[in-house]
């Protein structure tokens, strides 16, 4: 009965955040246009978005590769079973004995080296330039990560991600410096990763400044689709990973009643709003900075994920 | 004593380094002085949860002071002086930023195991204390090291007083007039620097310390 009632789980987490990832784009999307004093698209312009390009057919470079027709599946792939890992609303998944945040860095880390390659293939100037800054940022940003999840594996005692939701979310954990330090570093490596504003900009039509979008400038039709797919996947899971991480209450346990999944979605859906809100207001009131400023910025989060890990061997030992 | 006290101190603490890598980080002169008196803000409110924690009423006289003087006088008096020097504009820094920071980590680092074979043993508050101290110290030497500007390396010198404070703080019965020298006498240095400052722009029309180099004699 518990292999079915945590089977059923992942099964809704899986259709949950792929329902989802869309709508937090498009609310993204929303508080931003208002937050300009503009109407806005719709909340669901991002699903009308990928129905359209779905129908569309695929327009092919002469010289793609093999590599370039499969390479949107194994992102997509991979950046849906990073996020169905994470804890969102029930802590009881069937696959949370792997749901280790090393496991969901190195799945992230697998898209991001084949939509890289993707970017080479075709041989374009600007899927060249896109590749090597998205190649840049990431050898600053997955040091940081990793970093982050050494503080937390430190505080928690494990790298499994239920276990330190749960940690985290019990009285042990005291009041740490380190805690708020890795909080600041995984935002920072969050924007990064998902190329929002101060880094690259989601919306640019300028080819000098893009990063993600110059990469995947070649893709078209179904391919298009589940690379943007990908991305919204990818931010739903940053959102859902801070989320679970550092405000992990409202978190189902395992064999928990019908009722307290109930809550724990409706938990989730206001983290996500609450998260999607301050990304919104964030990229809003501040300015895209320089290619050549983005090492500097990163170079934030390490220093703070390096700090916290240094400062948790002087803190009180349970 | 509880452990929130403990969180509280190593919290505050740990804050005051993180202050000393943000006066690494900036470039500029105003922002380097609103920094540095944020950092002996976190001094002051460290030495008080510290005079809390210890029950030690004299710790919070220490705390005064150092909000008074650090957190409100010298910022004030170092921001005059920029303005009478006419040097509002940026730091040269000697290497790059990020290089600095990396070294910074590493001097951290070297604080933490040093301190933590040395006082194997004590008193955890104590030990906590002393790291962190010896941390802030040993950033304070190394932003006097890379910074060419005579304004920031007074900075650096003042952000590691503050690590002695934290020190002499952390370690239980130290005489308060000892402390109470040590601060008189860091305001007097303070004033002599100042004094030279003017010297220097007065003599070579810049505080950049680079331009001294060549009076050395070693050259011939």
């Amino acid at each position: 009965m518990a292999l079915i009632l945590s089977l059923a789980v992942q099964a809704a987490q899986m259709v949950l955040v792929l329902a989802l990832a869309p709508l937090l784009l498009g609310f993204v999307r929303k508080i931003k246009a208002r937050l300009l004093s503009r109407q806005g698209p719709p909340l669901i312009q991002p699903y009308r978005d990928l129905i359209r390009l779905l129908r569309k057919e695929v327009v092919l470079a002469n010289n793609a590769s093999w590599l370039f027709r499969a390479a949107p599946y194994l992102i997509f792939a991979a950046t849906w079973v990073a996020a169905s890992l994470v804890p969102t609303f029930a802590s009881g998944l069937i696959f949370s004995w792997s749901a280790d945040l090393i496991a969901i860095v190195a799945l992230l880390g697998t898209a991001r080296f084949f939509l890289a390659l993707a970017g080479l293939d075709i041989g374009t100037a600007f899927g060249g330039i896109g590749s090597s800054r998205e190649v840049m940022i990431a050898s600053l940003a997955e040091p940081a990560m990793l970093m982050i999840v050494f503080t937390l594996a430190l505080v928690a005692g494990s790298t499994q991600l239920s276990t330190m939701a749960g940690y985290l979310a019990s009285s042990e954990v005291g009041l740490r410096v380190s805690i708020g330090m890795a909080l600041v570093a995984l935002i920072i490596v969050a924007i990064a990763e998902n190329a929002r504003i101060p880094v690259d900009n989601p919306a640019t039509h300028l080819e000098l400044t893009m990063v993600h979008e110059a990469m995947v400038l070649e893709y078209s039709g179904r391919h298009l689709a589940l690379i943007d797919l990908s991305s919204e996947l990818k931010l739903l899971l940053y959102v859902s990973l801070i989320g679970c991480l550092f405000v992990p209450w409202g978190i189902a346990p395992p064999d928990a009643p019908p009722g307290a999944l109930l809550i724990g979605i409706a938990a989730y859906v206001a983290k996500l709003v609450a998260g999607g809100f301050l990304l919104a207001v964030f990229e809003t009131s501040i300015a895209k900075m320089r290619v050549f400023r983005v090492p500097d910025f990163l170079g934030i989060a390490l220093m703070l994920g390096l700090l916290a890990t240094l400062l948790m061997f002087v803190a009180r030992s349970h | 004593m509880s452990d929130l006290t403990l969180d509280i101190a190593h919290l505050l603490a740990g804050l005051l380094v993180l202050v000393s890598f943000l006066l690494l980080y900036q470039d500029r002169l105003y922002a380097l002085l609103n920094v540095y008196a944020l950092h002996a803000l976190v001094l002051a409110l460290s030495v008080a949860w510290q005079a809390y924690a210890q029950d030690a009423p004299q710790l919070y006289i220490t705390a005064a002071l150092a909000l008074l003087f650090k957190a409100i006088v010298i910022p004030v008096a170092l921001h005059r002086m920029i303005v009478k020097l006419g040097i509002q504009r940026e730091i040269e820094t000697v290497g790059g930023i990020g290089l600095t920071v990396l070294l910074g980590v590493g001097l951290v680092a070297l604080a933490m195991v040093v301190t933590l074979r040395a006082t194997a043993g004590a008193d955890l508050l104590a030990r906590e204390d002393l790291a962190f101290a010896l941390a802030v110290v040993l950033l304070g030497l190394l932003m006097m090291v890379t910074r060419r500007n005579a304004v920031s390396q007074v900075v650096g010198f003042m952000s590691l007083e503050n690590g002695l404070v934290l020190a002499a703080t952390g370690a239980k019965g130290m005489p308060f007039v000892v402390e109470i020298s040590v601060a008189f006498s860091i305001l007097i240095a303070f004033i002599v620097i100042g004094i030279f400052l003017f010297r220097i722009r007065e003599r070579f029309d810049t505080v950049d310390i680079a331009a001294l180099d060549k009076y050395r004699g070693e050259h011939g």
